[in-house]
């Protein structure tokens, strides 16, 4: 029996066809594209060529507009810190509550050193109040990230619409695609998005490499000087077999994109279907409408979602939780939290996330293995009963709190 | 993932005791507030003895939580109400085989249940006394609350003060960012600021040796632990010379000690430093020559 992988969100296998692109640049194609023979031509070449692979998936106007680093967080950071800094007189920046870590931490760490943050709540179903953004929109304000897709829920916040908003504001837009990147087409060039974060581990290429898309003619201040790589806007003798994977991934990405939004979103529909037809009180967390067709979040009330994925794990489901244990943090999830989820149920919140590896067959086999899960630990739950949970539940179990 | 110990594993794949007890004469009902875990443990007491027949548990929480409730069940059937009392988080996390220090408060709910159903069984009112915060040193699993009732009631003004008093911070040294955010935090209160310790640089010759010294002195009581001792010989510029005696002398762990020193002497005095044994100073000084 193999193991079930539905933690596609928290990163992703690298295609076969990626791992065998990249290898040759580290045996035979090892130069430097800097270098001025032929061993760091063809290294440049190849990297001239993912740059286009990469442009092509995310509709971008020209391949310069890519700037190839080593992760989603330092896209991020060098978006946000870019803006700060060429614009050292806007001392606002404008975010959400339900940000990734990587926007969410700089952000509050630039509240300390004296910079406001607006951070744009949420309502239960994860969506944003636009008129609330549009009265922030100033000169003031430095900079508005906004994430396209939310990691835990897959919402999808209008950021196309928001974009315009901020150009219309004279503001600058950049946004963390790093989940709707190879899920969802992207035309940029249609956009007024001024900035773009990926990272290519959720989309088969490998961990440690990343892409910030930088619109011709916005204002940039790079966050590493040195050399002249990526024409001086990322400084750092550029990671070769990483790009040229990206560059290779995101062509497989496109490819799939119809696979993805059919035949990915139908396991997922099914799979959704199938655990809340079996499992009494548990509901699908975001907008249920509006979101990423791989991700399905489910809320199982009155367990904890450790729990959970442990006994998931020991029967060969690979998930992940919103729950505050999981994550060595002491609150549960941000963005459970922001939808108002009451914890009895945010802590049991459970992310299934798909990708085009997965099979029907997979799907019906965690269909199979979760109610029995869910009804074991309900069994040791205090706000359990026989078969349901007891008359008033936050009532029947009032526990002093430390 | 959490690197549960086996023990952890067992207990909260086929936990113990799960459910309420029949006819159960003490209960207790509590919470962590920092992860949201909370737990309802059931004890039969025998009202002649005090012995505790039987103890059950029910727990909503993640699997050290569920483990913590199953081992504390365990532990406590057969004690005396008084013994039971006597029952600490750690003896529960040893009984574990150990929890990481993210998850030493799931151990410390199962000891505060077990305190308030024992007040419930003799009609006492239990209260909480104690407050958890952020995790912020890991080594040492101690905790924001812990650390700022500490600076308050100390008047503590640096990071090193914060580890000499709670340990925190005292062991891989990535926590020092919080520890100085929450002196900020409390010496601000005060209507002090915060500055980071002075560095070493700014010293004389005298205070730069006196400082050495000091170190040195508050190595010597774990050496002496091991029958060992080390003493200050001589400084010069960044070499200093020490003379270890007793165990330390020509041991396995000589030079593992040496190097521990200077890790010790380079943190404090923020500067580059040897340490040398004394037998080579001659030798140094006939090669510099
Ligand atoms: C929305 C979002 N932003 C940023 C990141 C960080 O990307 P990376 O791990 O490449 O730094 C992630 C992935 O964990 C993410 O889901």
């Amino acid at each position: 029996m193999s193991g079930i992988y539905m933690d596609n969100n928290a990163t992703t296998k690298v295609d076969p066809a990626v791992v065998e692109v990249m290898l040759p640049f580290f045996t035979e194609q090892f130069g430097n594209p800097s270098s001025m023979h032929s061993f760091g031509d063809k290294v440049g070449r190849a990297m001239k060529q993912a740059r286009q692979q990469v442009q092509t998936l995310l509709g971008a106007e020209h391949d310069s507009e890519i700037i190839f680093t080593s992760c989603g967080t330092e896209s991020d950071s060098t978006a946000i810190l870019s803006a700060l800094r060429a614009q050292p007189d806007r001392k606002e920046i404008i975010t959400t509550v339900v940000e990734h870590p990587a926007v969410l931490t700089l952000c509050d760490y630039l509240e300390k050193d004296g910079y406001t943050v607006h951070r744009l709540a949420v309502d239960s179903k994860g969506r944003l109040d636009l008129d609330a953004y549009r009265q922030l929109l100033c000169d003031k304000v430095a900079v508005v990230s906004v994430m396209w897709a939310n990691n835990e829920s897959g919402t999808i916040f209008p950021v196309e619409q928001m974009a315009e908003m901020a150009h219309a504001a004279g503001v600058m837009f950049h946004t963390d695609a790093v989940q709707v990147v190879g899920k969802v087409p992207i035309d940029l060039k249609r956009t007024r998005i001024d900035m773009l974060s990926l990272s290519g581990h959720k989309l088969h290429a490998p961990k440690g490499i990343g892409v910030l898309y930088l619109r011709r003619g916005t204002r940039f201040r790079p966050l590493l000087r040195g050399g002249h790589q990526e024409r001086g806007r990322r400084a750092g003798t550029e990671n070769a077999a990483s790009i040229v994977a990206l560059g290779k991934a995101a062509e497989l990405a496109l490819r799939h994109m119809d696979y993805e939004n059919t035949f990915v979103k139908a396991m997922r529909d099914r799979l959704e279907a199938g655990i809340l037809a079996a499992v009494p009180n548990a509901f699908v967390t975001g907008d249920v409408v509006n979101r990423l067709p791989n991700t399905a979040s489910i809320a199982f009330e009155y367990i904890e979602g450790e729990a959970i994925l442990l006994l998931l794990n020991k029967v060969g489901i690979a998930a992940s939780s919103g729950s505050a244990c999981t994550s060595g943090s002491l609150e549960p999830s941000h963005v459970m939290r922001a939808m108002g989820i009451p914890y009895t149920a945010a802590h049991g919140t459970v992310r299934f996330s798909l990708s085009r590896y997965n099979t029907m067959e997979e799907v019906e086999r965690v269909i199979a293995e979760v109610p029995p899960i869910i009804a074991q630990l309900r069994k040791l739950s205090p706000y359990w009963g026989e078969d349901g949970p007891v008359a008033d539940p936050e009532k029947a179990f009032a526990p002093t709190y430390a | 993932m959490w690197e549960y110990s086996e023990k952890v594993k067992e207990h909260f794949f086929s936990p113990r005791n799960a459910g309420m007890v029949e006819g159960a004469n003490a209960v207790g009902e509590v919470g962590s507030i920092s992860c949201g875990d909370a737990l309802r443990l059931t004890l039969k007491v025998d009202p002649e003895s005090e012995t505790i027949l039987d103890a059950g548990f029910e727990t909503f929480g993640c699997g050290s939580a569920i483990a913590s409730s199953s081992a504390l069940t365990e532990i406590v059937k057969g004690m005396t109400v008084d013994q039971a009392l006597e029952v600490s988080n750690q003896d529960i996390a040893d009984f574990l085989e150990g929890l990481p220090p993210e998850k030493m408060h799931c151990s410390v709910m199962g000891r505060e249940a077990l305190q308030a159903a024992v007040a419930n069984y003799r009609g006492e009112q239990w209260s909480d006394d104690h407050e958890e915060g952020a995790l912020i040193c890991k080594c040492f699993a101690i905790d924001a609350v812990m650390i700022e009732e500490t600076v308050r009631a100390n008047n503590l003004k640096t990071v090193e003060d914060v580890t000499n008093y709670t340990k925190a911070g005292g062991g891989c040294t990535s926590c020092h960012e919080g520890i100085e955010e929450i002196l900020a935090v409390v010496l601000a209160e005060q209507g002090e600021t915060f500055e980071s310790a002075p560095v070493a640089a700014g010293m004389t010759n005298l205070q730069r040796i006196r400082r050495i010294e000091t170190v040195i002195e508050s190595i010597r009581p774990q050496l002496q632990a091991d029958h060992g001792d080390v003493e200050l010989v001589d400084v010069d510029g960044n070499t200093i010379y020490v003379n270890m005696t007793g165990a330390c002398s020509g041991c396995q762990m000589a030079s593992m000690t040496l190097s521990g020193i200077q890790q010790r002497l380079m943190e404090d005095l923020g500067e580059f430093i040897k340490v040398v044994p004394a037998g080579q100073m001659a030798q140094i000084a006939k090669a510099g020559a």
